[in-house]
């Protein structure tokens, strides 16, 4: 999703992007991509352990030394197997770790330089899965549930200054973290559309953004629906 | 297990789809999970993308540039690039894919595999002839580096090889300079087969693109051709970006009689009007048929076939006429009726469709066995002709016509990868 959202920010106006990822070598292969779309962009990449705090601090101190940052997108997540998390807690705790925990430490790290600054804006990728803990993939839910809780407190505390934080919920959609639902022929949103909503909803401002739009009628319903009639429901 | 069609619907059976995402990890992926078929976007019209019950390893996932040389115009690309998105991206650059298909919705590979044409093979020849060279992967692990001077054999082999010698995984194409998006177009309607020849001989040395549309229901021989070249304009028409699409699957075809009669008979007369040059977009000019999504979905749940093919230029005249008149006379018709003539190059493939001769391009709703006895009344004409069918469009063939009019299959078949079998291999190699 967030090489999508790349794609369509570079096609508009020349950017300076820095990729940050686990391996070198994969962001990489982006950012010869982009270089190519976008000859006058600028794209570096960074390796970080996503899981460490203190390299985290280290990576938005190095960043923001050389210069303030516009927009932060916080797109990393991987669908665990929630059988495999309830009898193995190490995957459990992996899952909540890099699902739930890791965003939110890079969002503190950015939210701190970007408050000094008094400006910029932070956009986490959560989920529609945060929105009410199932049956079918709870773990990973509550770690999302985790991030929106995160950044609605986040806003909480940015609102009335420069700083804006930007919550991204996106349904099932077309990527790698997807692929074998792809295969069980599951319905998913094509990544291409998404992304444009993302970057749509991230320009026009809006603190909540559920991508495609009709996912925000779904959750409220969701939300919503009484137990005994949500338990039957096999989701 | 997932339904997939190909771009007739003639079928949608369960296929297992391997969705490819890294160039990095696509050998492991088909080595895992061989035998298959490479799967692009499915815009071939019969089953040279498919693979019932079987695996299919879908490319549109390798869609990343590698590297670009702007001087020169050599562009190096993931297989699973779309054609838009290249133009898109070199336009503003000065430069063009120099052969596209009738729709820019198809990737890299799916191009080089049926080695497509355009409308310019008279002045550039096919997609292959612009490849420098590309990546074969074979399941069994092995990556081949080839091109028109390096492992030629696999290069040719692999250009037109319709998916069979192993995945490709990426390409170096070398683009067209160009002064921008535009183009000078003139359409010109005629009322004979004859003066489409001579309209088509007479445009070949100075323009670079022609085609022409047939209306082959009212049996009247008219047809309009459009020719165009690229023009050095500072400013024209933009194409509108807007698309509608056909949203849901009507239950019968509402392609018939009537509505075939009154379309081509309405577009001839458009076109009649709009005779004459114009100065329009390169979307607008080679892909009309893009800003209207799904349109596939009009012959309704039993699909439809495309017949195309080309018969030698000598024997061009009399063939063409006499399936025309088959055609008209079976009442099938058909709304795109294509009409073009292709060069004299040879094409590099040994596979490749193309040849020195005419090529026509018809749909017909799947109207089962009177489709089949019509395919089979124009077969025997193009047999005749010494001509061939496109395997893009191609669901029905025979082995044995198949083996008849592509000269170098028994060639082609030592370079088969033994991990790769689709629908088409099955029906017309056996395996
Ligand atoms: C509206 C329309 C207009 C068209 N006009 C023309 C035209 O003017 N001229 C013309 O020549 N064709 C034309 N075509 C046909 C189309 O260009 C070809 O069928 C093209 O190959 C489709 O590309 P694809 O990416 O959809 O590939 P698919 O249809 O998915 O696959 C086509 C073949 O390529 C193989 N393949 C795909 N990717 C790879 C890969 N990475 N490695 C190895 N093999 C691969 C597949 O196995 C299959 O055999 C048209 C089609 C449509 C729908
Ligand atoms: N796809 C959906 O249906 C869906 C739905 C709702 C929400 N989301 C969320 O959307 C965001 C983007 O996901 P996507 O769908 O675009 O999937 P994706 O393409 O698989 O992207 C996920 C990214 O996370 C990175 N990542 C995974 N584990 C990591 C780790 N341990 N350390 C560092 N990086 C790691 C991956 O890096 P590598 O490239 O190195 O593997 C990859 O770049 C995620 O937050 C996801 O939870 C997705």
């Amino acid at each position: 999703m967030a090489e999508q959202c790349a794609r369509l920010w570079i096609a508009g106006a020349p950017h300076q992007i820095i990729l940050v990822g686990r391996n070198f070598a994969r962001a990489e292969v982006v950012a010869a991509d982009l270089r190519v779309r976008s000859p006058v962009t600028n794209v570096e990449c960074i390796e970080v352990d996503f899981c460490s705090p203190e390299k985290i601090q280290h990576l938005a101190d190095r960043i923001f030394s050389g210069g303030a940052v516009d927009l932060v997108l916080i797109a990393h997540g991987v669908l665990p197997d929630q059988q495999q998390c309830q009898i193995d807690l190490n995957a459990c705790g992996e899952a909540l770790d890099i699902n739930g925990i890791s965003p939110v430490l890079f969002a503190e790290a950015f939210a701190g330089h970007m408050e000094k600054n008094n400006s910029g804006t932070i956009a986490v990728i959560s989920s529609v899965a945060g929105d009410r803990g199932r049956r079918s993939n709870y773990v990973y839910g509550a770690a999302k549930g985790m991030v929106t809780r995160y950044v609605q407190g986040l806003q909480h505390r940015l609102s009335g200054t420069g700083v804006r934080a930007v919550l991204i919920k996106p349904g099932p959609t077309d990527t790698p973290m997807t692929l074998h639902l792809k295969q069980q022929g599951a319905r998913l949103a094509p990544v291409q559309r998404v992304a444009a909503d993302i970057v749509k909803g991230i320009a026009a401002g809006r603190l909540v953004i559920y991508v495609p739009a009709k996912w925000a009628l779904i959750m409220n319903v969701v939300r919503h629906m009484p137990k005994v009639l949500f338990d039957r429901l096999n989701i | 297990m997932v339904a997939v069609t190909s771009w007739g619907r003639l079928s949608s059976a369960d296929h297992l789809v391997a969705s490819l995402r890294s160039r990095f990890d696509a050998g492991e992926v088909i080595k895992a999970t061989k035998p298959g078929i490479a799967y692009g976007m499915g815009r071939s019209y019969g089953d040279a993308c498919l693979n019932p019950g079987g695996v299919l390893w879908e490319t549109r996932g390798l869609d990343r540039f590698i590297r670009i040389d702007i001087e020169r115009g050599r562009l190096v690309c993931e297989a699973g690039v779309l054609l838009r998105d290249i133009q898109e991206m070199t336009i503003a650059r000065g430069w063009i894919l120099p052969v596209t298909p009738g729709t820019q919705l198809v990737t890299v590979g799916g191009a080089i595999a049926n080695d497509i044409h355009g409308k310019n093979h008279h002045s550039r020849g096919s997609f292959g002839d612009h490849i420098l060279g590309l990546t074969l992967l074979r399941t069994d692990g092995e990556v081949i580096e080839c091109g028109p001077h390096l492992r030629r054999e696999w290069f040719c082999a692999t250009v037109g090889g319709v998916g069979l010698t192993g995945l490709i995984l990426t390409a170096e194409i070398q683009l067209q300079r160009v002064s921008g998006p535009w183009l000078n177009a003139e359409t010109i309607p005629y009322q004979s087969l004859d003066e489409f020849f001579e309209l088509a001989d007479g445009s070949s040395s100075e323009w670079e693109h022609t085609v022409s549309w047939f209306d082959c229901v009212s049996g009247a021989g008219r047809g309009l051709f459009i020719r165009g070249n690229y023009v050095d304009v500072s400013s024209g028409p933009e194409p509108s970006g807007r698309s509608i699409s056909v949203p849901v699957l009507p239950p019968v075809s509402v392609v018939n009689a009537l509505t075939l009669r009154a379309f081509n008979s309405g577009y001839f007369n458009i076109g009649r009007l709009r005779a004459g040059c114009s100065v329009v977009h390169y979307e607008s000019f080679f892909y009309p048929l893009d800003s209207i999504l799904k349109w596939n979905r009009i012959y309704g749940p039993k699909g439809f076939f495309q017949y195309q093919c080309v018969v030698p230029r000598l024997a061009a005249k009399e063939a063409i006429a006499d399936i025309l008149k088959a055609i008209a006379k079976s009442g099938l018709g058909s709304f795109l009726a294509v009409l073009k003539t292709f060069g004299n190059r040879e094409s590099q493939g040994m596979l490749s469709f193309p040849c020195h001769g005419v090529t026509l391009a018809l749909d017909f709703p799947n109207k089962g066995k009177n489709t089949e006895l019509l395919f089979n009344r124009l077969d025997a004409i193009v047999g005749e002709a010494g001509g061939r069918l496109y395997l893009a469009k191609d669901a029905r063939m025979t082995r044995s016509f198949f083996e008849a009019t592509y000269p170098r299959f028994q060639e082609f078949l030592t370079y088969r990868d033994p991990g790769v079998s689709s629908a088409m291999s099955r029906r017309l190699m056996g395996y």
